[in-house]
């Protein structure tokens, strides 16, 4: 197994750079997601390790070994496609096994490990059939299976699960965890689905406009976003950042209330301040920031989601937790819970918040 | 949820009639061709429309058999078998390249492509004519092989590329990931799956080159490198012509393309619609 280095990688096609200053340390063994909106360089990035894609600038390397002129039967990497990429004209067991055909490994020892990945992965019963008569489920299986027999230093997926329906996607996102448990590989991982980044990563790579935008671990993207970009990306329902205005007592929203942030040296310079909808409490009458109307309420069961109209036109979303009976319509009081409370700067960076309030 | 459509008799008696109609007009020619390989001389004239003639004969088969005819049924199959390969080989390659690379100019040869498509053959003789004979290879099968190599190469490099550009691009990629070179990768994953598209340029290729005549008619004046249609031509002299042995040499004729396309017939209707449409 491997650690992957990126150093002040960049990528141009002609005269447009497309991505650019990318460092990043992927450690061994690690679990890394990339993730970013559609556009954001997060495959071209995969691709780039990958040895598909050359890169303009800067260095890749794997264990220290520079790889950015490799081809990539050289670099030693397995790869995960989107389209799983299965060769139509091989049976199950051929296509796992197709690496070890070009390795010229001897034919029992072949049929041996293909077996073996058939049993891990539940397709024992298949290995005779073509990719055409398998169910999505088990071309994503068979893929897993190509990518673990080739043995490589670093396992690479490019969006895996998006071409599965919801059920079967949680069944994987799973499978892929165990074996990654299993394995303890290296492994870089890219989706645009922030569940799957949250719930697999070690460390998560936000990307935006073929830049990083933050490098953590999903608490960490979570609780401390670098800026309104990665606050506003990562959770769901999205963060709720609303216009603020430094003023006596504190942050004044645009419908008069104030949060008071006293302590914090630093909010002077807010333009804007972010709240996850999870940290805004319903409170009784008069206790509240602000007194809003319920314009729309989602009952999910565990959880109530409350879309409010403020005065200033801009809706809010409130998560609540459990059951609550708010009805459209309705007026109620709301709360920001303060310590949980994101500061932007006008440029759309986190302001530290210096002091408890 | 199945659902029983129920076909109305008329609408499924009137599909057929169609269907009918269209095979008989198609095969009509090929019936009479035959029909009039068959029949005795004596008979060819006096009974002229008769659906079916009153006796048969293999004459006419016999008297093609000992003629030239298996001279130039030989020449014409090394020239279409060299064409269709070679012009096969080379579109493969071309489409290959303007399915998966970029490069500059690509879009000018192309445009070049077509262009070469829009001329009429026949203003194109006298200058093809001139060449081959300034490199001295008139009456030969090679200068017959180049030609038709070059003419069909264009259409036939569309056909190879859409072709390509059927296969994904996925599969070339997750061979290298596996280990493969570019050229492992385009001879174990991409060439197995395009097995169809170059079966239909071979056949394509193939009876373009069978059926040739203008070309042939020029290039070739010598008795022993006639090809087929060419050699055709010799039952018509200045004052009659022998149909009957004509049309016997035109079934034999015949045999070679039905056994080619019967032979790759399964690869050919795959082939044809699945570079058009994305399956």
């Amino acid at each position: 197994m491997a650690r992957l280095d990126l150093k002040d990688v960049s990528k141009s096609y002609g005269n447009v750079e497309v991505m650019r200053d990318i460092n990043l340390s992927i450690g061994d063994g690690e679990f890394i997601v990339l993730v970013g909106p559609s556009g954001c360089g997060k495959s071209t990035l995969l691709r780039m390790i990958a040895g598909l894609e050359p890169i303009t600038d800067g260095e890749f390397s794997i264990d220290g070994q520079r790889m950015n002129e490799l081809r990539p039967r050289d670099r030693d990497i397995a790869m995960v496609f989107q389209s799983y990429a299965l060769y139509p004209h091989m049976t199950v067991g051929r296509n796992m096994g197709f690496s070890k055909e070009i390795a010229r490994a001897p034919k029992e020892e072949r049929a041996r490990e293909v077996a073996q990945a058939a049993q891990t992965l539940g397709l024992d019963r298949l290995i005779e059939r073509y990719p055409r008569e398998l169910s999505g489920g088990q071309r994503q299986r068979v893929a897993m299976g190509r990518a673990i027999i080739r043995e490589p230093r670093a396992f690479l997926f490019d969006e895996p699960l998006s071409n599965l329906d919801a059920s079967l996607r949680v069944e994987m996102r799973l499978e892929i965890a165990r074996m990654h448990r299993k394995l303890n590989a290296t492994m870089v991982y890219v989706t645009h689905d922030q569940v799957e980044a949250l719930t697999l990563a070690d460390r998560i790579v936000v990307l935006e406009a073929g830049r990083i935008q933050q490098v953590g671990s999903p608490l960490e993207l979570y609780e401390r976003p670098a800026n309104k970009f990665v606050a506003r990306f990562i959770g769901s329902p999205m963060m709720n950042v609303l216009p603020a205005r430094p003023g006596a007592g504190g942050l004044r929203l645009p419908d008069g209330a104030v949060l008071d942030v006293a302590g914090d040296r630093s909010a002077g310079e807010a333009v804007e301040i972010g709240v996850r909808p999870e940290h805004i409490d319903v409170v009784a009458p008069e206790a509240g920031d602000m007194v809003v109307k319920a314009e729309m309420v989602e009952h999910l069961g565990s959880d109530t989601n409350i879309y409010v109209r403020t005065e200033s036109e801009r809706g809010i979303m409130v998560r609540a937790h459990g059951h609550l009976p708010v009805r459209p319509g309705a007026e109620m009081d709301l709360h920001f819970q303060r310590d949980k409370l994101h500061l932007f700067a006008a440029d759309g960076t986190t302001i530290p918040r210096t002091g408890a309030p | 949820m199945s659902m029983i459509v129920r076909r109305s008799p008329l609408r499924t008696a009137g599909k057929y009639a169609a269907i009918g109609f269209y095979l008989i007009f198609a095969l009509f020619p090929i019936y009479w061709l035959i029909k009039i390989a068959l029949t005795p001389d004596a008979l060819i004239y006096t009974e002229g429309t008769r659906m079916l003639p009153s006796a048969l004969t293999f004459d006419n088969f016999a008297a093609v058999l000992q003629s030239d005819f298996l001279g130039y049924f030989t020449n014409s199959l090394i020239v279409s078998l060299g064409a269709a390969a070679g012009t096969t080989l080379i579109a493969a390659a071309a489409g290959y390249c303007f399915s998966r690379f970029r490069f500059a100019g690509k879009r000018a040869i192309i445009a070049l492509l077509l262009v070469t498509q829009m001329f009429p053959l026949l203003m194109i003789i006298a200058p093809i004519y001139k060449i081959v004979a300034g490199l001295g290879l008139l009456n030969s099968l090679v200068s017959l092989i180049v030609v038709y190599t070059a003419f069909n190469i264009p259409f036939a490099t569309f056909l190879m590329q859409s072709f390509f550009d059927g296969i994904p691009e996925d599969l070339e990629e997750a061979a290298m990931m596996d280990g493969c070179t570019r050229f492992q990768a385009l001879r174990k994953v991409v060439f197995p799956l395009t097995l169809p598209g170059l079966g239909a340029t071979l056949g394509f290729v193939f009876t373009a080159a069978w059926s040739e005549l203008l070309f042939a008619l020029m290039l070739i004046s010598r008795n022993d490198s006639m090809t087929f249609p060419v050699g055709l031509l010799t039952f018509v002299s200045k004052f009659s012509v022998d149909w009957g042995q004509m049309m016997a040499a035109g079934t034999l004729a015949l045999i070679p393309s039905c056994l080619f396309f019967i032979f790759i017939q399964r690869y050919l209707v795959q082939g044809l619609t699945s570079g058009a449409v994305k399956g």
